[in-house]
């Protein structure tokens, strides 16, 4: 009998649950501790602090090499060794283990809820009180995106804002669009089709299967709402989610989805030199502050602009704001140099010179208002929209739940759902989501 | 002189024979017997990864109530009835063509076995740019023909057929089992029915058909069991297809197109790992189990009878 693979399985499973007993060992200081006397900041005894982090180019390597090299003047007796391209599941490995890095930092906000519920990162809040820093420097939607249940378990490191790119050349001297229904008129202006009806240049793609179109990307247009103030899901009952998906399906139905998907199938590569915007086959995408990065290296000579998200036409105040998250970093429960390690996420998190250097060089939006005002950072009008953005009061996150990736992905795959036009039933399908959702949330222990 | 069975075994046989199978029988406590009892433990908690709480039944009633177990089990039982049938046909096919053949029969056997060479991430990539409806040229080559081609991995009515296909490409390694099987039914068994008047079709249902059983039947269990631990293909393939990347706010969805390539494994995987559930992904480890063994226990049953029929 086979059953060896099975067991294998189960044990791929298990083996890691039963190294779960270790998980609630404390192996180090903790930052709710006194400080040593004697170790205010720059007094601290010497220490190897170990940093992981998610970025891996060398562009963004040297970035971080930069930032910290300056960290190093300021604390000559903290060696930071920095290890790249670590994800998520890795740090939470090493936590579960009791072998987790100083300091780690995360290119998502998905598992913030988790670490912060679980004690995974250790609340901020002790030394956030202890060395007087002003949360207030940071705007409000970065703040909510890295605490949870009243535990400030990260801090944002770096934050990316979405906005409208809009080629120029393809806009046929109309301006980017401001409301949902300009949007839609214009997407169908400039959307040019072969004598068959196959899209050969397509206005906007309004898919969520297109690159950046998630949900949670879209959902600010018309200021939709994820959550109640309890944690269950508010998809069902928020009317804002409806007006988006009534729009986009109408788009789409225009477009006809079989021609739209077979269009959207043969564009290039979201990450590669052949991104259909360089190449003009797409008029206007929804995009990160990166892209005019990438722009920069890989299609130098393309005339574009930024602007914000069009907006519901009934909502005109939402105008300017979008949607943000961002690099979050924080001390692992158990780091072996929890005070050293935490002057290194103050200096990366709050420290103007510091975060100016790796917006420059990674081109992500600096959090703090000092640093996205300094005159040391580089910016032109088409990245001055995503500080704009990043700043507006109106801009919001994806707010934090333990089960964030399951909601995405429950509401990702009824929007795909609803495209392909198999949902009937707009409404009762988002009550399903809800009660997905909400089942999701209980078995999580709330 | 008698060699009547005796009940009495010299002293110590038992331990020496325990002493012999001790090894097979620490595998089977530490990489079997032991992951399973922890398995059953921790279904009945709830278990984020870093903190343990009991949850009596909680996480099997959630089974009750979660809309991807019956999508994704119905996805994979799709891959039992069909893919496992079509890839030991075609196989089973492709070693009677080769193993009939005069000439170029050593090229063919060569170039069917080769994909099953090719990694398999590499080939389920290979298989989704081939068949790309707007850039792939398979879509190209239908439509020279007059043909317009499906959206192969991004049709839910498609998808799973498309996988389907992918498995036959890589038979080869099927192929060859069947072959040497094939090569072992004695010649003068074809013969005499040949004498007796029997055609091509009853020679192969009277004479191959009963010969090469056993092979049919271990090939039909692997496949079965391969079937219900299929992942890596339907996860890539989604993937590939769906070209969304992971990013803030942003989550790939396993299961593109339309939750149809989501299978049982990987919604274990998905919940264990991605979405901390260990507890609840523990129950879907058990269902699986479960399940394997039943299927597994069915196959066995009918192979004893066939064996049994064959015998008598």
């Amino acid at each position: 009998m086979r059953l060896v693979p099975l067991a294998a399985a189960a044990a791929l499973l298990c083996s890691a649950a039963l190294t779960a007993c270790t998980a609630g060992k404390e192996a180090g200081p903790s930052l709710g501790a006194p400080r040593p006397s004697g170790s205010a900041s720059q007094a601290l005894p010497a220490a190897t602090v170990e940093l992981w982090h998610g970025f891996s180019t060398d562009a963004e390597v040297k970035a971080f090499e930069d930032a910290i090299a300056r960290f190093n003047q300021k604390y000559p007796q903290i060696t930071v060794k920095a290890t790249k391209g670590v994800q998520d599941d890795q740090i939470t490995q090493a936590v579960r283990g009791g072998n987790p890095p100083d300091v780690a930092a995360s290119f998502t906000t998905d598992n913030v809820a988790q670490w912060c519920r679980s004690g995974a990162f250790q609340d901020l809040t002790p030394v956030i009180r202890q060395d007087g820093i002003d949360l207030s420097v940071l705007p409000a939607v970065a703040r909510s995106y890295t605490a949870f249940a009243g535990r400030q378990c990260t801090l944002p490191l770096l934050a990316d804002a979405y906005g409208l790119y809009y080629n120029k050349a393809l806009m046929k001297g109309h301006q980017p669009p401001r409301t949902l229904s300009e949007l839609a008129d214009l997407a169908k202006k400039l959307t040019v089709r072969d004598a068959d009806g196959t899209i050969k240049v397509a206005g906007f793609v309004p898919s969520v299967q297109y690159y950046e179109n998630s949900p949670s990307h879209l959902g600010p247009m018309v200021g939709a709402k994820w959550y109640n103030a309890d944690g269950t899901s508010a998809i069902g009952s928020d009317p804002a989610w409806r007006e988006l998906l009534t729009w986009q399906k109408e788009l789409i139905d225009w477009y006809g989805r079989d021609k739209l998907e077979k269009f959207r199938k043969g564009l290039g590569d979201e990450w590669s030199a052949e991104h259909p915007f360089y190449k003009g086959k797409v008029a206007m995408i929804l995009d990160g502050e990166w892209r005019t990065a990438m722009i920069a290296g890989e299609a130098k000579d393309l005339d574009y602009g930024t602007a914000p998200l069009p907006v519901s036409d009934s909502r005109p105040e939402l105008y300017g704001s979008g949607f943000t998250a961002g690099t979050v970093i924080g001390v692992p429960k158990g780091a072996a140099h929890p005070q050293q390690a935490w002057e290194l996420v103050k200096y990366l998190t709050t420290d103007t010179g510091s975060l100016v250097t790796l917006s420059n060089a990674l081109r992500n939006v600096p959090t703090t208002k000092a640093a996205m005002e300094s005159p040391d950072l580089v910016k032109d009008a088409r990245f001055q929209t995503f500080l704009d953005i990043f700043a507006h009061p109106r801009t919001s996150t994806l707010p934090a739940s333990v089960n964030s990736v399951f909601n995405q992905e429950a509401f990702a795959a009824f929007v795909a759902k609803w495209e392909s036009g198999s949902v009937t039933d707009l409404a009762a399908g988002l009550k399903g989501v809800d009660k997905q959702i909400d089942d999701k949330l209980k078995l999580s222990g709330g | 002189m008698s060699f009547a069975p005796t009940s009495r075994r010299p002293r110590g046989e038992g331990l020496r024979a325990l002493l012999w199978l001790s090894p097979w029988l620490a595998g089977v406590a530490v990489f079997f017997v032991y992951p399973l009892l922890s398995t059953v433990y921790f279904s009945f908690h709830r278990y984020d990864m870093y903190t343990l709480e009991f949850a009596g039944l909680d996480n099997y009633r959630y089974l009750l109530h979660d809309p991807r177990v019956g999508v994704s089990a119905r996805n994979t039982l799709w891959l039992v009835a069909f893919m496992v049938p079509a890839t030991v046909l075609f196989s089973l096919a492709l070693a009677q063509l080769v193993t009939r053949l005069k000439a170029g029969a050593g090229l063919l056997r060569t170039v069917f076995y080769l994909p099953s060479l090719v990694p398999m991430t590499a080939g389920t990539i290979t298989f989704v740019f081939l068949l790309n409806p707007g850039t792939g040229p398979v879509d190209h080559l239908l439509s020279l023909l007059g043909v317009r081609g499906p959206d192969w991995f991004g049709d839910p009515d498609w998808s799973k057929p498309s996988l389907t296909l992918l498995s036959l490409w890589g038979c080869g390694q099927l192929m060859v089992i069947f072959m040497a099987a094939l090569l072992d039914v004695p010649r003068h068994l074809y013969e005499a029915a040949a004498i007796d008047g029997a055609g091509p079709w009853r020679q192969f249902r009277s004479v191959t058909l009963p010969v090469i059983a056993p092979v049919l039947m271990f090939a039909l269990v692997t496949n079965v069991i391969y079937a219900l631990q299929y992942f890596s293909q339907a996860m890539v393939a989604s993937r590939v297809a769906s070209g969304v990347t992971d990013s803030p706010g942003s989550s790939f969805s396993p299961g593109y197109p339309e939750e149809s390539l989501l299978t049982l494994p990987q919604w274990l995987f998905q919940t264990g790992f991605r979405d901390y559930s260990m507890g609840y992904a523990c129950v879907l480890a058990l269902l699986l189990f479960a399940v394997s063994m039943i299927f597994t226990l069915i196959l066995l049953r009918q192979f004893r009878g066939a064996e049994a029929g064959e015998g008598s």
